[in-house]
């Protein structure tokens, strides 16, 4: 019997078209994963079966969730079945649990919702249900707070959450993209057994094709509203046959291809850096706790190589490109640019400062709202001291906005007229504009849809090869480190602890916290079946 | 792709977007209008007034309102509307100015506290507010008044200090999110140094929470004026003014309730115009309220 059913469900929020025709199943015990780019409407789908829609939307067509056809179901009835029938995880874990509660509580409250239980018997369960996504009571009491939790732990108490009445559909909203590659591994290896131990249905929603190829039994691609294909996993990605499927596919493994300008003379030098934070003090004379962000990293970056920097959050990886791009003073150790400091005594090196630029991972928060393009990607020519003017001035603009695949017409825009991935050239043009040596990307592909990336990745690799720059690409995504960089330094607790050719450190991984982080990432189903 | 403030962040509101938004909320539209009333009746009074409203004409004492003077006249003769209307300009300069020399001297401090967070600076400026903040506002500009004799500029310098705090708050816990923003740290990275950035990035982008908190602070100086007015530590006679004219009938309120109810509706009109105002503009600025709402 199909658990849930949908059948050429439309939906419409004020007018504008979200769905179109959508149809998928999911019987009991089946894992199905729908992948899809921001704006597919993935999340949609899920919001329509459990009847959360926001005001204005429309519906057509049929959901059938275990006999209830919930298109047409009273609000009093919907809410006796969420929660109840289906349970849902959701992608923030830091938003999704309520801040002044304890865990105990939140768990316990779905079951008092739903069943006509004691408080001691449905505390009783929510610690059973803890049990379940590996919460033990010993380290784990109910009366724990959500801030004394790290990210994958609340996820576990979310998922505790969605599962404590044991409903037959559980809902994951991209379940882990919040999530470090090693607990992103852990997260869904927990979401698999409790699925497989219950018999639940799972709606898998996805933007990451590796991440759900491997666990699901079905795999459902949606494109701007509609399913293009949906079949059985693997076998499916040996066999695909939509365009864009195939293009998701090919863009999820995207390696751009570049030419290598080592040229074995050493750029960027670091030498024994050393940062701490000292935190407030917690009592009146206790003495300040202090933070070791980065101890003692050294390593060369020569010129015109790609280096990458990888590690999971809380690795330091962010307060050491602060410092060598000279917002922050570093206690010990050196760094020097072509021989030269970042840091002249206390104040940061123009000269140096001038050669180096970055880009960041938010297209959305790396320029001023009020700026246009001209403004914004000009601003670096402050470092200069005689900024170029009039038909020089005008001249740069256009090469630096040509250079990055945009028209030199766009320099009259807003960022708000860009979408995301041209919203990141226009971050790539400001960082080449005063033409640097050495390019910092700060997880500058992280954010962006897959099909993006890879043109940004493409093009990244044609600057470097055009203007002869040297990158240091810093991201917690493996398998973008791999496909742009020569190198890699994997980074651990302040700590630089393997290094080597990328090629290498991935094929044979020295340090066992490389080798687990590369077990942990999630891979791309083999297709060379086809 | 799929970080949810991507995925839910608005377009920033382009100014045409703003004005065309600006008529479809309630609120700032009966807000604006209301203001504008008063502001046009300052104004108007400027150049014209129904009656001089230094002459007084004892013979047409306390008259019920009527064709000869809409809004009837006060004990002295003088014609009610004629002194709303004038009193109207009091009002208005004094708020005016107070939310002035609030935001002059706020806004950069706030502004610098956050750009030194953490720092001595930092804790002085916002520890000096708080001295501010303790105390009542109406209080101390009844001690300022007291001691250097009431007038309109001593009210207006006492309701001004108050007004210092409110918005160095509001600037540097405002600025305290941009800094942590990646333009910010763009500009960084290109060199610019904190006063700069305050100016050309930070500025610009609480100007919103400034305007909205200008237009409520300005009804609270509306009120403020109107208070110390009416205990007669305001404006002195015969500078006409809203609070006094409400002291003056208090006497009078049984057998001549239009000399209060006038002067009373024109501060409760002003101050509920300006509040709305005030949340009509929040709801424009802010689209995750106006989301809330639609």
């Amino acid at each position: 019997m199909t658990l849930l059913s949908i059948e050429g469900l439309s939906l419409d929020i004020h007018g504008t078209a979200i769905l179109r025709d959508v149809s998928l199943s999911v019987d009991p015990g089946q894992i199905v994963g729908v992948i899809g780019e921001s704006g597919s409407g993935k999340s949609m789908t899920a919001f329509a079966v459990m009847q959360l829609l926001p005001n204005g939307a429309e519906c057509s067509g049929r959901v059938t969730l275990s006999g209830h056809d919930m298109l047409t179901l009273p609000e009093s009835k919907l809410c006796a079945l969420r929660g109840d029938e289906v349970g849902m995880v959701f992608q923030e874990p830091m938003t999704a649990l309520n801040p002044i509660r304890t865990i105990g509580d939140q768990v316990a409250e779905t079951i008092l919702i739903h069943e006509d239980v004691s408080r001691a018997d449905a505390l009783a369960r929510a610690r059973e249900a803890l049990n379940r996504v590996e919460l033990p009571e010993d380290r784990f009491p109910l009366t724990r707070y959500p801030h004394e939790l790290s990210g994958g732990q609340r996820q576990r108490v979310v998922i505790a959450m969605a599962i404590a009445l044991r409903p037959k559909l559980l809902i994951a909203d991209e379940p882990t993209t919040a999530l470090d590659v090693t607990t992103q591994a852990q997260i869904l290896k927990l979401l698999e057994r409790l699925v497989r131990e219950d018999g639940m249905g799972m709606l898998m929603i996805t933007h990451d094709l590796a991440v759900v190829s491997d666990m699901a039994d079905e795999i459902v691609i949606m494109q701007k509203g509609r399913v293009v294909e949906r079949g059985p996993s693997p076998a499916i990605f040996a066999n695909l046959q939509h365009p864009y499927s195939k293009a998701l596919l090919a863009a999820s493994g995207h390696i751009p291809d570049r030419v290598t300008a080592d040229t074995g003379t050493p750029l960027l030098e670091v030498r024994g850096v050393v940062r701490d934070y000292r935190l407030p003090r917690k009592t009146l004379f206790g003495a300040p706790v202090v933070i070791n962000a980065v101890r003692g990293v050294s390593f060369t970056l020569e010129r015109g190589e790609s280096l990458g920097l990888v590690g999971e959050s809380g690795c330091g990886k962010s307060t050491l490109t602060r410092a060598i791009l000279g917002l922050e003073e570093v206690q010990e150790g050196s760094i020097r640019l072509d021989g030269q400091p970042v840091f002249d005594g206390h104040t940061a090196n123009r000269a140096v400062r001038r050669r180096m630029q970055v880009v960041f991972q938010d297209p959305y928060g790396s320029f001023n709202p009020r700026h246009r393009v001209e403004r914004l990607i000009t601003e670096p020519f402050h470092l200069l001291d005689t900024p170029p003017k009039g038909a020089e001035r005008d001249a740069a603009i256009e090469e630096a906005l040509t250079s990055v695949g945009l028209s030199p017409s766009d320099r009259e825009k807003y960022p708000h007229e860009f979408s995301g991935g041209q919203r990141q050239r226009i971050a790539i043009a400001r960082a080449l504009i005063i033409k640097p040596d050495l390019i910092i990307l700060d997880e500058a592909v992280s954010a962006l849809d897959v099909s993006i990336r890879a043109q940004i990745l493409d093009l990244l690799a044609e600057l470097s090869a055009k203007y002869g720059l040297t990158y240091l690409f810093i991201s917690h995504d493996l398998s973008v480190v791999r496909s742009i960089t020569d190198r890699v330094l994997v980074m651990k607790s302040g700590e630089i602890v393997e290094e080597g050719p990328t090629a290498r450190v991935f094929d044979s991984p020295q340090h066992p916290y490389t080798r687990q982080l590369i077990a942990a990432a999630p891979k791309l189903p083999d297709t060379s079946a086809a | 792709m799929t970080d949810p403030r991507v995925d839910h962040l608005p377009p920033e509101a382009a100014p045409i977007r703003t004005w065309h938004l600006a008529f479809r909320s309630r609120n700032l539209v009966i807000g604006g209008a209301l203001t504008l009333v008063f502001v046009l009746a300052a104004l108007i009074s400027l150049v014209w007034v129904p009656y001089d409203i230094t002459r007084m004409d004892i013979a047409n004492k306390i008259k019920p309102p009527s064709v000869v003077n809409p809004l009837g006249t006060d004990h002295f003769g003088r014609d009610i509307l004629s002194m709303i209307m004038v009193g109207a300009r009091t009002s208005i300069a004094v708020a005016v100015i107070a939310v002035g020399i609030g935001m002059i001297f706020g806004v950069p401090l706030g502004l610098w506290a956050a750009a030194r967070k953490g720092s001595l600076l930092d804790e002085v400026i916002m520890r000096a507010n708080d001295l501010v903040f303790a105390f009542p506002a109406l209080l101390i500009a009844i001690m300022i008044t007291a001691t250097f004799g009431p007038s309109a500029v001593n009210a207006i310098v006492a309701i001004g200090i108050f007004n210092i705090p409110v918005f160095a708050r509001l600037t540097r816990s405002g600025a305290l999110t941009l800094w942590q923003r990646e333009f910010v740290m763009a500009a960084r990275v290109a060199g610019k140094g904190s006063a700069r950035i305050s100016f050309e990035h930070i500025l610009p982008n609480v100007t919103n929470l400034l305007i909205v908190q200008g237009t409520i602070q300005f009804s609270l100086g509306i009120l403020a004026e109107a208070g110390l007015s009416y205990v007669g530590l305001g404006a002195q006679p015969p500078t006409p003014s809203w609070g006094r004219m409400l002291a003056e009938s208090q006497t009078m309120i049984s057998f001549a309730p239009h000399m209060a109810l006038f002067p009373g509706l024109a501060i409760l009109l002003t101050v509920l115009g300006l509040n709305l105002m005030g949340d009509g503009l929040r709801d424009i600025f802010d689209p995750k309220l106006r989301r809330g709402r639609s």
